[in-house]
């Protein structure tokens, strides 16, 4: 298990047991009670079973940042969505002391026919803040961001990709996380933005808050990361310091899975 | 099958701070109820701000907007009288205009609450997969623009009904709890086509077939007594209930257009209609709830 010292009881602010999700999508891009018509007709099912996370467990102290790498596929977006709350466990339990803010791959919570102020206003109410809270925090969202002027109150539709991230990234590390979940979200912006993305989750971080990040980029994680997890096929298969994990990995990457066996580890 | 299981029980004072969430499956495939209820409570004012902002984008906060949402089921008022006067023997009345109005505008609540509930939980997209919260707020915000845009129209019947002189006494009053009736109904079909609308992306395409067939076979353009009297003849009367709108609207406008207190049946069955759809509708959405995140 990584980063529970054997310092005295360190505060845990997530933990994770046994966890194991497993849920049902479909085949089709788009389901239509049509297809679904036809399929019966020739007697098939769309609908198959992913076991994303098998059987994994750890806890995280407050004040550490958690690196997750592993190849695509292997469960360490819905790992994240898991701990944020969206995707309930099929076993096992998540514990998760402390306010969570989320900057996931997929995007945020934006509609594009809504301005960028109204985007934020309903990110935020969606996530339980207060109307209080997020009016204090506008100003200082839309300014981090860089947007040029009045673009804020632009449908978003009018944004640039660089826009768009940008503010996303703004609202979840203005929201005052305690814990926040960052997927594969650094690359926002330009290089200066960047730079000054860096600079604000150090901030952070130097305020013992805690941050789980899934990246591919192993650069970011041995900078970034005070303890690593990799994840293969739904499964742990290593925890420890970055520089362990990350060589264990790119062992792995390049011996091939053929190679190494989960006995190995 | 899982569940969103916001424990807030922690001894600190500052709640938001130190939050204890616990998430586990659960086995029935239903969220606790309890903590789920406290969250859609505590989470209101997304509701309103969703149905607001959506309501603002389509344009009816300018007046033209508002005068649309008046003037739509006004005009299709006067396509049906015109109808009505067509096809029935004698002319139609001022009666008969005030009740197909308030039939009308009422129906117009429903489906445009399932309408908009429909595209809720897909609508809501992005956010569903970002960010978690109960998701029974986007149909309720659906519900609460349906009833937004059912307001002003009522604003139009008083009109109506002042000018046929139908009569007003403290029966009308009994109107507003046969609304709310009218509104948990409501709800329970926006939850459900919601959920509909996930697994099936054509739901709302059908949508408006079924709701023209519904409007038709509901005391609306016809008056409770002629649906009662054509199912009484072939000594069916009971099947009449089977479709919730009967009872529901049955009291609806005999309280507005007759002035008359309804029936104890017809309260019986309108309310157990409501509740059974509103519990039922939402807690079908709820087993679902879970699986909107990867089914977007």
């Amino acid at each position: 298990m990584p980063s529970v010292s054997e310092t005295t009881k360190p505060e845990v602010a997530i933990s994770v047991q046994d966890l194991s999700i497993t849920y049902r999508t479909t085949f089709e891009k788009v389901p239509t009670f049509k297809q679904a018509i036809t399929r019966l007709g020739r007697g098939e099912r769309a609908v198959f079973e992913v076991e994303a996370v098998k059987g994994v467990s750890f806890d995280v102290p407050h004040g550490r940042t958690l690196g997750i790498i592993g190849a695509n596929g292997a469960g360490k977006s819905t790992l994240m969505r898991s701990v944020a709350g969206i995707l309930p466990p099929s076993s096992g339990r998540i514990d998760v002391w402390g306010r969570v803010s989320t900057l996931l791959a997929l995007g945020v919570g934006f509609n594009g026919h809504l301005s960028g102020r109204e985007n934020v206003v309903l990110g935020g109410l969606a996530a339980g803040l207060t109307r209080a809270e997020i009016e204090a925090k506008g100003e200082e969202i839309a300014e981090f961001a860089e947007l040029p002027e009045g673009f804020i109150d632009m449908p978003m539709r009018t944004y640039s990709s660089g826009m768009y991230s940008k503010l996303a990234f703004s609202v979840a590390v203005h929201m005052d996380p305690d814990i926040l979940l960052v997927d594969e979200a650094l690359s926002a912006g330009d290089a200066s933005f960047r730079r000054k993305a860096q600079i604000k989750m150090n901030e952070l971080l130097a305020n013992a808050r805690t941050m789980l990040l899934v990246t591919h980029a192993l650069g970011s994680v041995r900078e970034l990361c005070t303890d690593a997890i990799w994840l293969h096929k739904g499964r742990l298969m290593l925890a420890g310091t970055p520089d362990e994990v990350i060589g264990a990995y790119t062992k792995f990457l390049d011996v091939g899975e053929s190679a190494i066996t989960l006995e190995d580890l | 099958m899982s569940t969103i299981d916001h424990s807030t029980s922690v001894d600190d004072s500052d709640e938001y701070r130190t939050r204890h969430h616990v998430y586990r499956p659960h086995k029935t495939g239903i969220p606790r109820l309890g903590p789920y209820a406290r969250e859609l409570l505590a989470r209101r004012e997304f509701a309103v701000e969703l149905s607001r902002t959506s309501m603002r984008a389509a344009n009816t906060a300018t007046f033209f907007g508002r005068a649309w949402l008046v003037l739509n089921p006004l005009l299709l008022g006067f396509v049906y009288f015109l109808l009505i006067d067509i096809l029935s023997p004698k002319p139609a009345t001022g009666e008969q205009f005030d009740h197909l109005l308030a039939g009308l505008f009422a129906f117009t609540l429903i489906s445009g609450s399932m309408s908009a509930g429909a595209g809720s939980v897909v609508g809501g997209g992005k956010m569903v997969m970002n960010v978690a919260f109960p998701r029974l707020l986007l149909p309720f915000s659906a519900v609460r623009t349906g009833f937004m845009r059912f307001l002003p129209t009522m604003g139009v019947y008083a009109v109506v009904h002042f000018a046929t002189g139908r009569p007003t006494s403290f029966v009308t009053l009994l109107a507003v709890p046969v609304l709310g009736l009218i509104v948990l109904f409501s709800t329970g079909l926006a939850a459900l086509m919601a959920t509909f609308q996930v697994y099936f992306r054509d739901t709302a395409s059908f949508l408006p077939y079924f709701l023209r067939i519904w409007l038709y076979l509901s005391p609306v353009l016809f008056t409770v007594e002629v649906i009662h009297r054509k199912f009484s003849a072939v000594g069916l009367a009971w099947v009449a209930y089977v479709n919730p709108l009967y009872s529901l609207f049955g009291m609806w406008s005999g309280i507005l257009n007759q002035g008359k207190l309804p029936e104890p049946t017809m309260v019986i069955a309108g309310t157990i209609w409501s509740l059974l759809v509103v519990v039922g509708g939402c807690l079908f959405f709820m087993s679902r709830e879970r699986e909107f995140a990867v089914r977007l």
